[in-house]
Formats: C-alpha cells, sequence, structure tokens
C-alpha cells in the first residue's frame, strides 16, 4: 500500500495534465470548426502553392 | 459600429453561400492568402462562414470588403458581410463555459471512479487507507461540484427566486447534499462515499446540456446565415448624380436612393421621382403591385417592378409600418403566456415528492429505530441520491437533441427550446397566402383563354425574353411548359421603364407591356384581381395575360393532411377577396378571412386563444409577424421578411411545406419518447427507493443504478432516428 503515496498522486497529475491540454483546445477554438477539421488534416501546404503556380502558368 | 474599438475591426466575417467540399476551403484561404492586406484567412465549414484577420496596418473599410468578396465572386462563390451580433457571443459564451463545465466533471469522473473501484473492489484495503482514498476523492469531487455546478445553481436559485421549481432545483439540492453527506462521512471515516455518482451525475447532464446548447445555437446561426444573404447594397444617390454602391446598414434619413427595376427597396422613404409598381406582398400579402410615384410612401422590403425610382429615406418617426408592427408584435408578446416547459412540470411533481419520502425516511428511521441522528440522515440522503434526477435531467434534452438534427436534416431549424413541446399541443393551424402557401412567384393564370393562343404565347414570350421583369420570366416559363419555342427577334427589343417592350417582328410593331403601353382604354377587359400584361400587334386585337401567384406543390397535400386530422386549418391573407377565396377553393378550405390587417390577424388569434385553441401560425411577411408572435407556435419559410424570421420558432427552408408537416410528427414523437422517459426514470425510482429508504444503498448500486438509467433513456431518444416522416406526393 505504501505505493500509493505517489501514485496517487502521479495519476492525478496525469489526469490534470489531460484536462488542462483538454481546455487548451477549447480556448485555442479546435471545436469551433469540426466538420472543417476533418479535411485539413489531407491538406498539404505545399500542393496550394504548386496547384497556384500551375494555374499561374496555365493563365 | 462607429463605437467598436479598432482591434474588433481587425477581424471581419463573411458569409459564404454553398461551402460545402474540402475543395472549398483550399480554393478559398488560397485566393485570399494572396492579398497582401489580408493576414489571415479561414473558413470555418460548420457555420459556412469565413473570418478574414487584416494586417494591423490596414483600415478595414467598405472597399476592402468588397474586395474579397469579389475575389471570391470570381472563384464562383458569392460572399455577404456578417456582423457577429451581441446574442452570437453570448451563444458562444454560453457554450464555451459549458464545455469548460463538461470537460472538468469528466476528468473529475474519471479520476474519482479509479479511487472508488479500489475502495469498492479491495475488500482487503484497511481504514486508515479507505479513508486516504476517500479524502482524495473529495479533493477532487468538491471542487468539481462547485464548478460544473454552477449552470444548475443558477438556473435552481432564479427559479426559486421566481417562486417556481424547475428541474434544476432537485438536481442542485440532491449535488449540494450529498457532496455534504459525504464529506460529513469522510471525516467520520465511514465506508460510504458518494462523491463518484455526484460528479459522474454532474457529467451525464452536462453532456446532455451541452449537447442541447450546441444544437440550437447551431439552429440560430444558420437562421442568421439566411438573413445575411439578404443583406443587399443600396445605391446612393449624390447631389451631383454620381452613385455610390454603400450597405444598407450605413444608411441615414435624408439621403436619397436609386432603386432600379427589379431591386428590392432598401429602407423606408418617400419617392422623390420616379414612376413605378410595387410590389408590396412581403410586407402587406396583397398580391397585385400597387402604383407608385413621386410623394409615394414606400417601405422596406418591398420590390420595385419597372421604372427607376428615387427614393428619399425618412427616419423611423414612430408611424412607419414598421413601427407599427414592432409595436404590435410587443403587444402580442406580453399576451403570450409563459409556457412551462415539460420538465419543470414534471419537476414541480417530483421534487416535492421526492423531498417528502426523504424527510418520511429521516423521521421513519429516528423515531422508530435507535439508529441515531446521523445514520438516520445517511438513509434520508440516500434516498435523495437514488432518486437524483439523472434520467429525468436527461430526458428532455437527450429527446430535444435527436428532434432537432433530425428535422435540420429535413430543412426545418429548431429556434426556439421548448418549440417541439409547443408544436405537439396544436389543434389549429393558421396559414398566412402570400408567398406562405404561394411561392411569390407569378404564374400564367387564363392560358385557357381563347385569345392566349399558342401563337400569341409565343410571341409574347420571344419579346419578353430579354427583360428580368418577373411577369416577362412567367411568361417564358408559361412557354417551355407548354413546349412553345421562342423566335429569335433580329431587331432590336426596346424597353421603356414602368410601361413595357417594344419590337419588331416579320415586319410587324409588337409592343409588350400595361395597358397604357398598349393604348388600351381602362374600359375595355376590366381587371383588378390580377397583375396583367398586354400583348398589341399592329392592326390585331391586343391579348391579355393575367398571372396569378404560383401555390406551392404541395400546399393542397399539407392542408388536406391537417383536415384529415381533424384540426382547425383556417386561411388569413392580406390579399383581396377574390383571390383569397379562389385560393380558399382550391385548397378545399372552409374558413377564411381577406384582407386581413396585421391587427385582425392578431385579434382572430387572441379570440382563438381564449377559446383554448392552441394555434400554429404558418405565416411569412412582415405583416404576419405580430400573429407569428401572438400564436402558440410559429414556422416561417426562409425566404420570410426578417423580422418574422426572428419572431418564428420555426423555419423551414424548402419550397415544400412537407417540412411543416415533418416538424410537426417529429414534435409529436419527440412528446411522447419524453413521456416515456418520464415513465421509466419512475419505474427505476419505485424500484429503487423501497432499497434506499431501508439503509441498503451502497455507492456501487448508487453508480450502476445512475449510468444505468442514463442510457436507458438515451437509447430510447435514439428511436427518433427510425421513425417514418411524412412525404407529400408531386404535384
Amino acid at each position: 500500500m505504501d505505493g500509493l503515496i505517489y501514485l496517487i498522486p502521479i495519476a492525478l497529475f496525469l489526469g490534470l495534465v489531460g484536462l488542462g491540454f483538454f481546455l487548451w483546445t477549447i480556448k485555442n477554438g479546435q471545436y469551433d470548426d469540426l466538420e472543417g477539421a476533418t479535411y485539413r488534416a489531407l491538406f498539404e501546404e505545399d500542393d496550394i502553392e504548386e496547384e497556384q503556380k500551375q494555374k499561374d502558368k496555365d493563365d | 459600429m462607429h463605437q467598436a474599438s479598432p482591434e474588433m475591426f481587425k477581424i471581419e466575417h463573411f458569409v459564404v453561400e454553398g461551402l460545402h467540399c474540402p475543395k472549398c476551403i483550399r480554393e478559398i484561404e488560397g485566393t485570399l492568402s494572396e492579398n497582401d492586406k489580408i493576414k489571415n484567412a479561414r473558413v470555418n465549414l460548420s457555420t459556412q462562414r469565413l473570418a478574414v484577420e487584416w494586417q494591423q496596418d490596414v483600415e478595414t473599410s467598405i472597399e476592402h470588403s468588397e474586395e474579397v468578396i469579389s475575389a471570391l465572386d470570381k472563384i464562383g462563390f458569392r460572399a455577404f458581410p456578417f456582423n457577429t451580433s451581441k446574442v452570437d457571443k453570448e451563444a458562444e459564451k454560453a457554450s464555451k463555459s459549458l464545455l469548460y463545465a463538461m470537460g472538468v466533471a469528466g476528468f473529475a469522473s474519471a479520476n474519482i471512479m479509479l479511487l472508488s473501484v479500489s475502495v469498492w473492489g479491495g475488500g482487503d484495503m484497511n481504514e486508515s487507507t479507505r479513508s486516504m482514498m476517500h479524502w482524495v476523492s473529495a479533493l477532487i469531487a468538491l471542487p468539481t461540484a462547485a464548478f460544473s455546478g454552477r449552470p444548475f445553481y443558477k438556473s435552481a436559485w432564479s427559479a426559486l427566486k421566481g417562486g417556481r421549481l424547475n428541474m434544476d432545483v432537485p438536481i442542485s439540492l440532491a449535488v449540494i447534499l450529498t457532496c455534504a453527506m459525504s464529506l460529513f462521512q469522510t471525516y467520520l471515516q465511514s465506508d460510504h462515499t458518494y462523491y463518484d455518482a455526484v460528479v459522474m451525475l454532474l457529467f451525464f447532464l452536462l453532456i446532455g446540456r451541452y449537447l442541447d446548447q450546441k444544437m440550437r445555437s447551431h439552429a440560430h446561426s444558420v437562421a442568421r446565415n439566411l438573413m445575411s444573404y439578404k443583406v443587399s447594397k443600396a445605391t446612393l444617390l449624390h447631389e451631383d448624380g454620381t452613385t455610390e454602391d454603400i450597405a444598407v446598414e450605413m444608411l441615414v434619413p435624408g439621403q436619397i436612393v436609386q432603386v432600379i427595376a427589379g431591386g428590392k427597396i432598401p429602407a423606408d422613404g418617400i419617392i422623390v421621382s420616379g414612376v413605378s409598381d410595387i410590389d408590396t406582398s412581403l410586407v402587406t400579402g396583397e398580391t397585385l403591385p400597387v402604383k407608385a410615384e413621386a410623394e409615394t410612401v414606400v417601405y422596406a422590403g418591398t420590390i420595385n417592378i419597372n421604372g427607376t425610382l428615387n427614393i428619399k429615406i425618412t427616419a423611423t418617426t414612430g408611424n412607419t409600418l414598421l413601427d407599427e408592427i414592432i409595436e404590435l408584435m410587443e403587444t402580442a408578446e406580453q399576451g403570450r403566456a409563459k409556457y412551462v416547459r415539460l420538465a419543470d412540470r414534471a419537476a414541480s411533481i417530483y421534487a416535492p415528492l421526492v423531498h417528502l419520502l426523504s424527510a418520511a425516511t429521516f423521521l421513519g428511521w429516528f423515531i422508530f429505530s435507535n439508529i441515531g441522528w446521523e445514520l438516520s440522515l445517511t438513509n434520508a440522503i440516500a434516498v435523495l441520491i437514488i432518486t437524483c434526477p439523472c434520467a429525468l435531467g436527461l430526458a428532455v434534452p437527450v429527446v430535444q437533441v435527436v428532434a432537432s438534427s433530425r428535422l435540420f436534416k429535413s430543412g426545418v431549424l429548431v429556434k426556439a427550446a421548448d418549440g417541439l413541446e409547443r408544436l405537439a399541443e396544436i389543434d389549429t393551424v393558421i396559414f398566412d397566402k402570400t408567398g406562405t402557401l404561394t411561392l411569390g412567384q407569378p404564374e400564367l393564370a387564363n392560358a385557357d383563354d381563347e385569345d392566349v393562343s399558342s401563337f400569341n404565347l409565343e410571341l409574347a414570350a420571344s419579346v419578353a425574353k430579354s427583360s428580368s421583369h418577373p411577369l416577362c420570366r412567367a411568361l417564358i416559363v408559361a412557354c417551355h411548359e407548354r413546349d412553345i419555342p421562342t423566335i429569335a427577334t433580329t431587331s432590336e427589343i426596346r424597353e421603356e421603364p414602368g410601361m413595357g417592350l417594344e419590337t419588331t417582328i416579320n415586319d410587324l410593331e409588337v409592343r409588350l407591356g400595361n395597358r397604357e403601353w398598349c393604348g388600351i382604354h381602362a374600359s375595355y377587359l376590366p381587371n383588378n384581381r390580377y397583375s396583367e400584361l398586354w400583348l398589341k400587334v399592329n392592326g390585331a386585337k391586343p391579348v391579355l395575360f393575367c398571372f396569378k401567384d404560383r401555390m406551392r406543390v404541395d400546399a393542397h397535400d399539407v392542408v388536406g393532411w391537417f383536415i384529415r386530422r381533424k384540426m382547425k386549418v383556417i386561411l388569413l391573407s392580406g390579399d383581396r377577396k377574390d383571390v383569397v377565396e379562389e385560393a380558399a377553393e382550391e385548397l378545399g378550405l372552409s374558413r377564411y378571412k381577406h384582407s386581413c390587417k396585421p391587427q385582425d390577424k392578431i385579434e382572430i388569434i387572441e379570440r382563438m386563444k381564449s377559446n383554448g385553441d392552441k394555434i400554429l401560425m404558418v405565416g411569412d411577411g412582415l405583416n404576419d409577424a405580430p400573429a407569428l408572435r401572438a400564436a402558440h407556435v410559429s414556422i416561417s419559410p426562409s425566404t420570410a421578411a426578417e423580422v418574422s424570421q426572428n419572431a418564428a420558432d420555426f423555419i423551414f427552408q424548402s419550397q415544400k411545406m412537407e417540412t411543416i408537416v415533418r416538424a410537426y410528427q417529429v414534435s409529436v414523437s419527440s412528446r411522447k419518447l419524453v413521456f416515456m422517459n418520464f415513465a421509466l426514470a419512475a419505474i427505476y425510482n419505485v424500484i429503487a427507493v423501497p432499497f434506499a429508504a431501508a439503509g441498503l444503498l451502497t455507492p456501487l448500486v448508487a453508480a450502476i443504478a445512475m449510468s444505468a438509467s442514463s442510457i436507458v433513456v438515451t437509447a430510447n431518444a435514439l428511436r427518433l432516428n427510425f421513425e417514418k416522416l411524412y412525404k407529400s406526393h408531386e404535384a
């Protein structure tokens, strides 16, 4: 049972870290656009630039 | 807008129409990122809005917004400026604070459960370890109950202050008492604490609340987007004759605006110059255009049909039509009895009952046994815990969430929180005509006349082709429906604003327009029933085309559906007698009233209300707004006037009316499910209370019972998704 002396604080600390992270995500607006986020994950920044260049060439 | 601080100006919002795919995000953000005045542009796919953050040194101005709008227009998106209102911000704040409360409660319940499970499982745990576990639990649970419970305490307190009971009263009481008792037990080092139950209760309830809130704010946000689509620009006419496009909100009294044919009049005013016909159907319900000339007073939202008008904006002096409507709406609002929601009605029976039971338990143990007041109190509180209204607190919001999302998919926005409950109670439906049962689009009415031969129709449509006038377009539609081709005219078509069109076809001079334009005497075929167009071919008899408002395809089906359900269906219209009569006959309605002013509509509704009728008002015009407010519950189409849309409890987006029936069906099923959930909660209590009163309740049983009842209630609500909904037959 002595292990509890540090196991419980560790468990609580980890939980608090999780909670802190969750509250941060709320504040950061991560839940403001759930639909958009599903697609954004698939974007690559480079692609947009390249596409744009391609478009400019076509024009 | 002027008072806002400069920092607030840096972010500007736009509503973008037709945002639905990932490609849209990339195109829009990619295009805007090329503009070096813009620091950051971000599309929100859920709200269909775009937030543009300007560079620090860039002043936001209409030109810059225009730049964004035209840039989007080039890549095929229609964008509209969107003003975030205070209401939006508050709703967002409320939603965020619920999310915070839910997050904290979730964290706490997981961690306390960790400790509780080891207490329940650790039979050989010694007393001091268990006590430590309880103290740690208390350390987590008490701040959580204080923080996450706030939404409930606040609402309970305001209800109590008003001398009412709502569902949050028993919830708050259960939470506070359970915490107090558990702390006391922890202090006594006994083995029954209920920290896990309390925090879990909060967690479940907050999930329900959050989803409910989210769903409703989503509906509101879509409704606000719909309104932004209508915000249009006005053309300001300067003294030197130059014109400038400005946003409608920027107009001030005294300015003169120019409204071209087909344009919407942006604000109330007086005509300075110009002659035209004005379509006032959205304001008065009257379908026949009204003649307007200098000195005529015109209202915002009416449509200038032909001819250019210069209008001097008048201040809202307190006697405009809008002022009158707003005054009527306020009166109607006061007359509307405060609706007590189902959950609160249940609570007003449930709470006293539970508290009496609990008191009886205490007295029973205290008087008839010798266990002492502490244990008696413990048992009494155990009764409160096991009856803690978890299932009851979830019974309504869960059903509400499922119902709203189901309706959202059918194109109905649920705006009022208690709208579904009120809709389920109706026994009378009152329809407005123009724009509600009809589409507000003209349709050829006298196609069967001898004069309206396919030859004449063909000729008229050929001339009409070049015009954007609504009656001309109706002519072309009529041709298409009859598979009549139009002749390609080689000669030029001349349009005289406010009069008509003129051209030469096969060496014959052809004129299409009003009576005056075609030189027809007022006594020839007099008509004050329909909108009319005349076709005059040189040397031939003039031909009259009549137009009436097009009925929604399933108006007849929907009206019939309500009549078959033995509901009173009434038509109240601001339109003229014969037009309303004809529509009523077409729909099979025996009860109707024509030429209704807004006051008349309210009076009729008030009279019926005092007879105990529960009225559903369906209307769209500005003149319906007070009636929408006065009725028990109300629905507007998304094409309705802004004031009406704000007044209505529901908004339907489709061209068809079947959505109204669907909303009613869903509301009735929701009500059934809510009652069933109440019954389930009651059954659960009847079984559990005796155990608790007998002092047999353990924390483990309490935790299991609570989760189980919540899951049952939620699963029951999900059945709403399998309900079959009404589908009207295609006309």
